[in-house]
């Protein structure tokens, strides 16, 4: 069983990444506007023509 | 005289740049976003530009400098859009604010509902595991599940404090107690290496109920936010003197003893008393009554009433300094404070629940005790009853529906107010209406439409556009192609000419056009005007018109069983024909709101649940006065303020689906609470009888849910029965 040694603290550190990425990507307000976000990326301002 | 804009009360200043936020019409795809925030970038002096799609809100930010908020909206307006600055509302600023500390709670939930069960399952599922390796899960669960519930659990623990310390019983407080039981229980029972703890129930009971609660939250921002840009697409611009000079500020700004300018065809912004000028008003939306009153100088007179004829220079009263206003908060006052609050069913389901639970658990350590179990055993079967019963699936039962059922009234074009008014519009048996505004269309219409040659009213309406008068914008509404022709002149008190295709054209009072009008003609409440264009004439009949379903709605309202009412301030002449054309025999006219309350307490005394629908000002106590309440998107600003709900569109049939959509989702509200029920009656014995493990605590909460999740989905489908 010494395996969970270095498997239990991989595991929870994992999911606290996960959880602060998501409280980050929250504050930064990119779920302020979802529908606008599934448009922008149809815009191609971007590309020279 | 050219006027400045003074838009500076939406403007918030930071240093040298400005920022302000504008609700922007007409905003429908992809390409607008583009459009708005690259041409806006482009106006020299302006910093940021960003287009929020999902509320159509667009806030700017500019360099004070080089540009003023004027600017700002002439550059969209050269763009093509039409912003109208808003000062984003204090309630919706704090509802923001709480959906964000939801959303925190629901991460942290979630993040510990998947790392506890990740350790739970191998404690379940590992028969060979050694004493240690189990009580070191349990120590691992706890280190995540103890600051996780602490952290996460604030929301219903703050609101069993509450209703606890008010000697009441909420939902919360048989949540609250069964999550901190079962944490308390499972620390102890790790202690103690016993085989089962129950921290994965307590942290996934937490993130259902944060789900059900974030859910109802949202929806009711999102109606919050299409409510907020309509009072913003709806704000007026007064003229205001400073001095001699006018100023254009939006309404929201004046203060009282400010001095007016109200032109001709203009809504009056604030309420007032007339220092110079005589005019006609229209005061339908005060009184109800379509006739006009004259007035002078002295007259006092009220928002949103209609300036009819002529420019009139007016002092800003504060509220409440005329009669009638004086009368209507007077009386909204008492309706307000006589008004019951509400027991919403979940809470009147808890009082009834909470006592009853607690008494089982009660029941069930005395009887293991009498049985001769050991103190502890007993009490950890009793904690498992608790925490078996602990509402998950009761308190997700009616915030379900509830979400799922706005979420059906705002697709029908209702919002709503109020949090519980769909439980009471279901409870409805009568339905009182306001005549004016509310069965009859906010503005005059043509009556005659149809018996004039489509092309010529085509033209008539276009050159219609030209004027500011009333009757004519009432007329302009005809245009299906709403370009004004160019060198149109307007001769005040007569009317507009222009010469369209080579050919003159006149449109104003008969006189003025030279066209004769039959003294038959003149009903009551009809105004005409006349249009000749290159030898044809037209004579246009304009009165206020039933709004299109009307007689459908009522009729179907009827089939209901339910009981109609016409309450109206207009005359008893102008309110006969349209009981009669609807079919409703109860009605009466000349009501002023005194009289309005008094019909209403006398139905309500006869054991009946009021639905009022209404619009005016004369309407608001009435409307606070009933058990629920419905306004049109166009009434007066306090009207719509005590409504429960708003709906939009110049159909009434959002009033039948706001009844079908409440009746259903009541039906689906029991029908949940039923299944909580059942799910109790079956797991109840179980854990009383000692055999609950945690495995079947998780699978059996997740499972009733889970159920009275989809359940509620059903009441989708109630809006299927509105007309398009």
């Amino acid at each position: 069983m010494n395996v969970l040694v270095y498997l239990v603290p991989m595991a929870l550190g994992l999911g606290l990444t996960a959880l602060f990425a998501f409280l980050w990507s929250m504050r930064s307000g990119q779920y302020d506007d979802m529908e606008g976000a599934a448009l922008r990326v149809l815009s191609d301002d971007d590309v020279e023509t | 005289m050219p006027e400045t804009l003074d838009l500076s009360i939406y403007v918030r200043r930071d240093g040298a740049t400005a920022h302000m936020d504008l609700a922007v019409e007409g905003v429908g795809c992809a390409g607008c976003i583009r459009k708005i925030e690259n041409g806006l970038l482009q106006v020299p002096g302006i910093v940021e530009a960003r287009l929020n799609f999902s509320n159509r809100r667009l806030a700017v930010t500019w360099r004070e400098a080089e540009l003023d908020a004027g600017g700002v909206l002439l550059a969209l307006e050269r763009i093509g859009y039409h912003g109208h600055p808003f000062e984003p509302e204090r309630a919706e600023a704090d509802e923001t604010r709480h959906a964000r500390r939801l959303m925190k709670c629901l991460a942290v939930a979630g993040f510990a509902a998947m790392n506890v069960m990740l350790l739970s399952v191998s404690v379940w599922s590992g028969s060979d595991m050694t004493q240690e390796t189990r009580d070191f899960f349990h120590w691992l669960s706890a280190l995540i599940a103890l600051p996780a519930v602490a952290y996460a659990g604030r929301p219903f623990f703050q609101s069993a404090l509450r209703a606890l310390r008010t000697r009441q019983l909420n939902m919360d407080v048989p949540i609250s107690l069964g999550v901190l039981l079962a944490v308390g229980m499972s620390v102890a029972e790790t202690i103690g290496h016993a085989e089962h703890a129950y921290f994965d129930s307590a942290v996934m009971l937490l993130f259902f109920l944060l789900c059900g609660r974030y859910l109802d939250h949202a929806m009711r921002r999102r109606t919050r936010a299409v409510a907020g840009n309509l009072a913003a697409l709806k704000a007026e611009v007064a003229h205001r003197f400073h001095g001699s000079e006018l100023v254009t500020v939006p309404a929201a700004a004046l203060r009282p003893a400010d001095r007016v300018l109200v032109k001709a065809g203009e809504r009056v912004p604030a309420d007032g008393v007339v220092i110079s000028g005589s005019s006609e008003i229209d005061e339908s939306l005060v009184t109800g009554e379509t006739g006009r009153r004259a007035i002078a100088a002295g007259a006092t007179i009220y928002t949103g009433s209609i300036n009819h004829s002529g420019a009139l220079t007016m002092r800003v009263t504060a509220a409440g300094e005329g009669t009638l206003l004086d009368e209507v908060e007077r009386l909204l006052d008492k309706a307000v404070a006589a008004r019951a609050r509400y027991l919403r069913l979940a809470d009147r389901a808890a009082r009834l629940y909470a006592p009853i639970v607690h008494l089982t658990a009660a029941l069930t350590a005395i009887g293991w005790l009498i049985a001769g179990a050991p103190l502890h055993d007993a009490v950890i079967t009793a904690i498992a009853v608790l925490i078996i019963t602990c509402p998950c699936a009761l308190a997700l039962a009616i915030p379900a529906v509830q979400v799922v059922a706005s979420g059906a009234l705002f697709r029908a074009g209702v919002i709503l107010n109020s949090g519980d008014a769909i439980e009471r519009l279901a409870e409805v048996d009568t339905v009182v209406f306001d005549k004016t505004g509310t069965l009859t269309l906010p503005g005059p219409r043509v009556a005659n439409a149809i018996s004039i040659d489509p092309e010529l009213l085509e033209t008539a309406a276009r050159l219609a556009l030209s004027s500011h008068h009333p009757l004519a914008q009432a007329l302009a509404r005809e245009a299906r192609e709403p370009t004004p022709f160019g060198g149109a002149v307007e001769e005040p008190g007569q009317g507009v000419r222009a010469v369209i295709a080579g050919a003159p054209a006149r449109l104003g009072s008969p006189a003025f056009c030279g066209v004769k009008v039959e003294a038959t003609a003149q009903e009551s409440g009809t105004s005409i005007i006349a249009f000749s264009h290159a030898g044809r004439t037209a004579v246009l009949a304009i009165r206020q018109m039933l709004r299109l379903d009307a007689a459908e709605v009522v009729a179907e309202l009827h089939a209901r069983g339910l009981d109609l009412v016409i309450l109206s301030g207009d005359r008893p002449a102008a309110v006969a024909p349209v009981a009669t054309a609807l079919g409703i025999g109860n009605w009466q006219a000349g009501v002023n709101p005194v009289e309005k309350i008094a019909t209403l307490d006398r139905l309500k005394a006869q054991g009946r649940r009021i639905l009022m629908v209404g619009d005016g000002l004369n309407d608001a106590p009435a409307l606070a006065a009933a058990h629920v309440s419905l306004s049109p998107i166009s009434a007066a600003d306090l009207t719509q303020a005590q409504a429960d709900a708003v709906f939009l569109g110049e159909r009434l049939a959002p009033v039948l689906a706001a009844v079908t959509v409440a009746h259903r989702a009541r039906t689906l509200m029991k029908q949940n609470l039923w299944l909580a029920v059942i799910y109790n009656t079956v797991a109840v014995p179980i854990a009383i009888a000692g055999l609950i493990t945690p495995l079947i605590a998780a699978v059996a909460m997740s499972g009733s849910s889970l159920l009275v999740t989809l359940n509620a989905l059903r009441a989708r489908t109630g809006s299927s029965t509105r007309s398009t």
